[in-house]
């Protein structure tokens, strides 16, 4: 049974890479080679484990077998010069401790590790593509095929931009280390970036045509619930987390029988997934404890939290989501984010408060050939009784779409105002 | 994919018998560990079944009978809900579960938890194909 020793090989890889590379990296400081040494050491494993089974402890026996190769690297002088001395006296020293106890090491060693990879993994001097194939790749322990795969791209680009990720990191000479201060912030809002990036990519593709981009949902979340435990004291991390958790609790609701996207307020909500959006509000009550409530993220995810609690459509605050789109809109001023304020102002407060705020817009040039616009102005005129200016909001909306299932709604509701 | 790991009671766990300290220090450390892997969703134990209750059903009947309820073995004494990446992944981690000092027989049963965007059942071939398609519908817009 040849295929299922390997199943399991690759499953022992999932739980204990992201621990292997952030460990070896942490001895020879470079997260590239520390990620060669890791899959020299699980082709060994696939070589070896067939045979004599997998060993009890097979992340010590993971960790031993990429030490001794690392070692044999460099006593063959393979290693980069520069590198030779501190690495000679890391392994001297590791090598004093029995290898084995690499289980037993304090936890906060290994937390310490990884959370050095995912800031080095994210690092800025790195592209956007480069940070989230690297993160996925470093910290997920998905094979180049699988991160191909998601992205739709070629396996061989993607193999080249890790190889030229890590170059750059190694000719940057960027540090193994979780920076301080300001810089910190800076780097963790990339962190949690590249993990949002990641979730987006899998949740905004329309199901039914793809077969690895669910995969990514799950990925970026097992990645934000990773990063909550190793830097637990940073309230955007927990927001970013509560994000994701509700958004993904919708995940079944938000497609019809025919494949078709179905809106937020007309999604069954008893297909709703109630452990995320539960897991959700509570990691909302943590970035809020920890003084997070008005963090990008957390505020993303106080706005999806009040569509989570309402049991119904009707019993949706949104006079809370109104004043929390305001808060968004001081934050990072968008058009967008003004849009849905003046959705949620007004359902709060009527159509007209609604109209406001979107004439405001009309001469926004990030709206200018986006649908939505003259979509949920006519939405408002129409409440008002304004239906002749309804109906050129309707066809000017109708030819900015790119959907076809959209713009013969849009055309069949101004058709039917002309009543 | 999300499975359910469910935990065979036994006749100690039917008694009500708690386990030793370490034991207790031991399992709080393994699920820290899935804590930290990004694993765990949720984890409950349950009550022996003496505080259960059963309903069955026959045709219009309904019967309602009080635990305890024999076959220790039949009974679940506790349940995880993981999110992984395989089976595999997931046998895996039951392997790291703690044992009692005077560990008896034990079953744990993982089962996979149905899923609505389920497109693991996929083969290799299957996603392939798949892709191409994708790919040739991509290169045709640009």
């Amino acid at each position: 049974m040849a295929t299922d020793i390997h199943r399991a090989i690759e499953a022992v890889w999932r739980i204990e890479s992201a621990k292997l590379i952030a460990g070896l990296a942490r001895v020879v400081r470079d997260i590239g080679l520390a990620e060669d040494l890791a899959q020299d050491a699980f082709i060994a494993a696939l070589e070896r484990w067939p045979e004599s089974g997998i060993p009890e402890k097979p992340g010590a026996w993971l960790m031993t077998t990429a030490k001794n190769r690392a070692v044999d690297l460099w006593r063959r002088g393979k290693l980069l010069a520069d590198k030779h001395q501190e690495i000679s006296r890391d392994l001297d020293e590791q090598q004093r401790f029995a290898v084995a106890d690499f289980e037993n090491s304090a936890d906060d060693d290994i937390g310490d590790d990884l959370l050095r990879l995912v800031f080095t993994a994210c690092h800025p001097v790195l592209s956007r593509e480069a940070r989230v194939a690297l993160t996925l790749r470093m910290l997920g322990g998905l094979t180049t095929q699988e991160i191909a795969r998601a992205f739709l791209v070629a396996e061989k680009t993607l193999a080249q931009r890790i190889v030229r990720a890590k170059r750059t990191l190694s000719e940057a000479r960027v540090p193994f280390e979780v920076p301080r201060g300001a810089e910190r912030q800076a780097r963790l809002s990339s962190v949690l970036e590249v993990i949002y990036l990641i979730f987006n990519e899998g949740y905004s593709a329309t199901a039914g045509d793809d077969w690895m981009r669910p995969a990514l949902c799950e990925e970026a979340l097992r990645l934000g619930r990773i990063l909550a435990e190793l830097a637990p004291s940073e309230p955007e991390v927990h927001g970013l987390v509560a994000l994701m958790e509700i958004q993904a609790s919708r995940v079944a609701a938000r497609l019809g029988n025919g494949g078709e996207p179905v809106l937020l307020l007309d999604q069954n909500r008893t297909r709703w997934d109630y452990t995320l959006i539960n897991r959700g509000l509570a990691a909302l009550t943590r970035a809020e404890a920890l003084g997070g409530a008005f963090g990008p993220y957390a505020l993303q995810a106080a706005i999806a939290a009040c569509h989570a609690r309402a049991r119904t459509p009707e019993e949706t605050d949104w006079g809370r989501i109104a004043a929390l789109y305001e808060a968004l809109s001081q934050l990072a001023p968008s058009p967008v984010v003004e849009l849905n304020r003046a959705v949620a102002v007004a359902m709060a407060f009527g159509p007209a408060e609604g109209l406001e705020i979107v004439d405001t817009l009309l001469s926004d040039r990030l709206l200018k050939d986006y649908y939505l616009l003259p979509s949920v102005r006519a939405d408002f005129l129409v409440k008002l009784g304004r239906f002749d200016e309804a109906r050129v909001e309707l066809a000017r909306a109708a030819t900015l779409t790119r959907n076809e299932s959209e713009r013969r709604l849009l055309l069949e509701r101004a058709s039917r105002l002309m009543g | 994919m999300r499975v359910m790991v469910l935990i065979k009671a036994n006749e100690e766990s039917e008694a009500g018998a708690m386990p030793d300290e370490k034991f207790f220090a031991d399992m709080n450390r393994f699920n820290q560990d899935l804590v930290k892997a990004g694993v765990m969703l949720d984890a409950q134990g349950l009550y022996p079944s003496a505080k259960g209750v059963r309903v069955s059903f026959s045709g219009d009947k309904v019967t309602v009978t009080d635990g305890p309820f024999a076959e220790a073995k039949e009974l679940i004494a506790g349940f995880w809900l993981w999110q992984v990446k395989s089976i595999e992944e997931a046998v895996e981690w039951v392997k790291r579960i703690p044992k009692p000092a005077q560990a008896g027989d034990g079953e744990i049963e993982i089962r996979q938890v149905f899923d609505v965007d389920c497109k693991t059942d996929f083969t290799e071939e299957e996603a392939n194909k798949k892709l191409e398609a994708l790919r040739a519908q991509m290169d045709s817009i640009k």
